[in-house]
């Protein structure tokens, strides 16, 4: 693993529809706001990673190199890290993997997107390859709902029972986005609601799917040695690790899905974790979609395949639940695609450090977060604690 | 300084492409035409890979020996899509599915077509995962995916 690597800032940008700054002003208002997190200045940022979705989300190609002035990169090493919806995670990665490599002692990740500029699932769609998949990709929804109809009839399950799941799933984290200042969506919902709520893609209704934000995030991370001087109490990487499919959607199993299971269980392994569901506090799972977060419960092994729908009517996952889940409000309220896998670990690190405020969930030690991206081909994993 | 509302400045890119799409595709929309699906199979894991491969993307091994798969198969997964967005490839509903074609042993990205689209409820008693399906060949083929207009229930 390297060095040990803790993340001491965190900032991000209040998400919605952000038209009233340009993109570098978004991006400036995240890395502004996690200096001051650090109380560090932009001197004290030795190199700098940054991702965002395909640049045709904004139509601005190679994004960073316009950004680069909102990130304080002048005479600094910068790269650009993209893996479509992970991205964020991979950003964060990155800057890990730098600094436990002996090679930069502070390394800032930085993630954006402004996905009111363009549409974003014309650009999503172009992932695909030209021949053979793009037609029948069909954006993001068409993708998860194929996967979550493969969810259901995989364990047999009544039709009903994983709709009222995931209606419950919604639920949940649009209650808990009303407690996150910066969240996008931030409405009180019922079930009712997301059971009359448009159907996008049968059974996927509006309220079952992420909205398209503008939103900007920036994380700081030190090694132990520079960590250990700040005042803050620092959040330390316990584990992480990143796997994925084949780029056709129909090579691999996508409910027993090896490229969630792998890094989960890896990262476990690295941060001495036995019992996911007893040793983890909270975690904040990449779910722009409700029924996918369901096959993300197995996955992770917090339940036996089959059983997700259990967690949720049990309340294990939910608020107040033995292992609560995107406290955050998720992705599911707040999607600014380039920064959401970032912000995830952002939020693992308020949990673990006790600073997530109205979202605090009470003595939080050790917080999962995850990231998926492409055309469900990647999953990404890294663990937080609260002890070195 | 007044204070105006922040202006939006329009514009868009397009850019035309020539992909090179290599031997192995361009062989397997060749066969399109000629009505057969091909697939090419890996000697170390022994999969039959569609659309055709040059290499096992798992193995890492060149997939040499061509294999033709049944134009019919099972549907794997499918999606009713009802919301519309750009470079859509038809107005919406449609429905594209994941179809395990016989005798090959990944999935096949395409449309699921031939059925009432007008009402939910019949599309969901229509369509079933574990349902047998047959192409529609179009009568004019190009050598391209579409020379498949869809896969019809059996």
């Amino acid at each position: 693993m390297g060095r040990a690597v803790a993340v001491i800032g965190f900032g991000q940008t209040k998400h919605g529809r952000r038209e009233d700054v340009n993109y570098q002003e978004l991006v400036y208002e995240a890395v502004k706001a996690a200096l001051e997190d650090a109380g560090i200045s932009p001197g004290d940022i030795e190199a700098i990673i940054y991702g965002s979705m395909p640049s045709a989300m904004e139509g601005i190609n190679a994004a960073h190199l316009y950004l680069s002035d909102a990130m304080a990169a002048f005479g600094k090493p910068l790269m650009r890290v993209a893996t479509c919806g992970s991205t964020g995670m991979s950003v964060a990665h990155s800057a890990f993997y730098h600094v436990a490599s002996g090679s930069f002692d502070i390394v800032m990740a930085v993630g954006s997107e402004k996905m009111f500029e363009n549409d974003p699932q014309g650009t999503m769609e172009t992932v695909a390859d030209p021949w053979f998949q793009r037609a029948f990709i069909s954006g993001a929804p068409g993708v998860f709902t194929m996967q979550g109809n493969q969810y259901s009839h995989r364990y047999n399950l009544p039709e009903d029972r994983v709709r009222e799941a995931a209606a419950r799933i919604s639920v949940n984290h649009h209650d808990n986005a009303l407690d996150n200042p910066y969240a996008h969506i931030r409405v009180k919902i019922t079930i009712e609601d997301v059971l009359k709520s448009r159907i996008i893609a049968y059974p996927t209704r509006l309220m079952d799917v992420c909205p398209s934000s503008d939103g900007a995030a920036a994380l700081i991370f030190a090694s132990e040695e520079k960590a250990k001087n700040f005042p803050k109490k620092p959040a330390w990487v316990k584990g992480l690790c990143y796997c994925g499919d084949e780029h056709f959607f129909g090579d691999s199993d996508k409910v027993v899905w090896e490229s969630a299971i792998i890094p989960a269980e890896r990262a476990y392994k690295m941060a001495g974790i036995q019992n996911p569901r007893k040793e983890l506090d909270v975690a904040e799972i990449y779910n722009p979609f409700t029924y996918q977060e369901l096959i993300f419960y197995e996955c992770f092994g917090f339940c036996d395949r089959g059983e997700a729908c259990k967690l949720v009517e049990e309340g294990v996952v939910l608020r107040g639940g033995e292992l609560p889940c995107d406290p955050s409000g998720g992705v599911l309220c707040t999607n600014p695609i380039g920064a959401t896998g970032l912000i995830r670990v952002g939020e693992a690190a308020l949990q673990v450090t006790g600073r997530a405020g109205d979202r605090q969930i009470p003595g939080a030690k050790m917080a999962l977060s995850h990231a998926m991206g492409g055309v469900d081909q990647f999953n990404g994993i890294m663990i937080l604690g609260s002890e070195l | 300084m007044a204070k105006e509302k922040p202006k939006i400045l329009e514009g868009s890119i397009s850019l035309p492409y020539r992909w090179a799409i290599g031997p192995v595709f361009t062989r397997f929309f060749e066969e399109l035409k000629d009505k057969k699906i091909m697939g090419t199979k890996c000697s170390k894991c022994n999969r039959v890979l569609v659309p055709a491969r040059k290499f096992c993307p798992r193995c890492f091994e060149e997939t040499t020996e061509w294999v033709q798969v049944s134009d019919k198969g099972t549907i794997r997964t499918w999606s009713l899509i009802t919301f519309e967005f750009s470079g859509q490839p038809m107005p919406p509903p449609y429905i594209v599915g994941l179809i395990d074609l016989d005798g090959a042993d990944v999935a096949f990205s395409h449309f699921i077509g031939g059925i009432d689209l007008s009402d939910i409820e019949k599309v969901k008693d229509r369509v079933r995962i574990g349902m047998r399906v047959e192409a529609k060949w179009r009568d004019e083929r190009r050598g391209n995916i579409h020379d498949i207009e869809y896969f019809k229930p059996v």
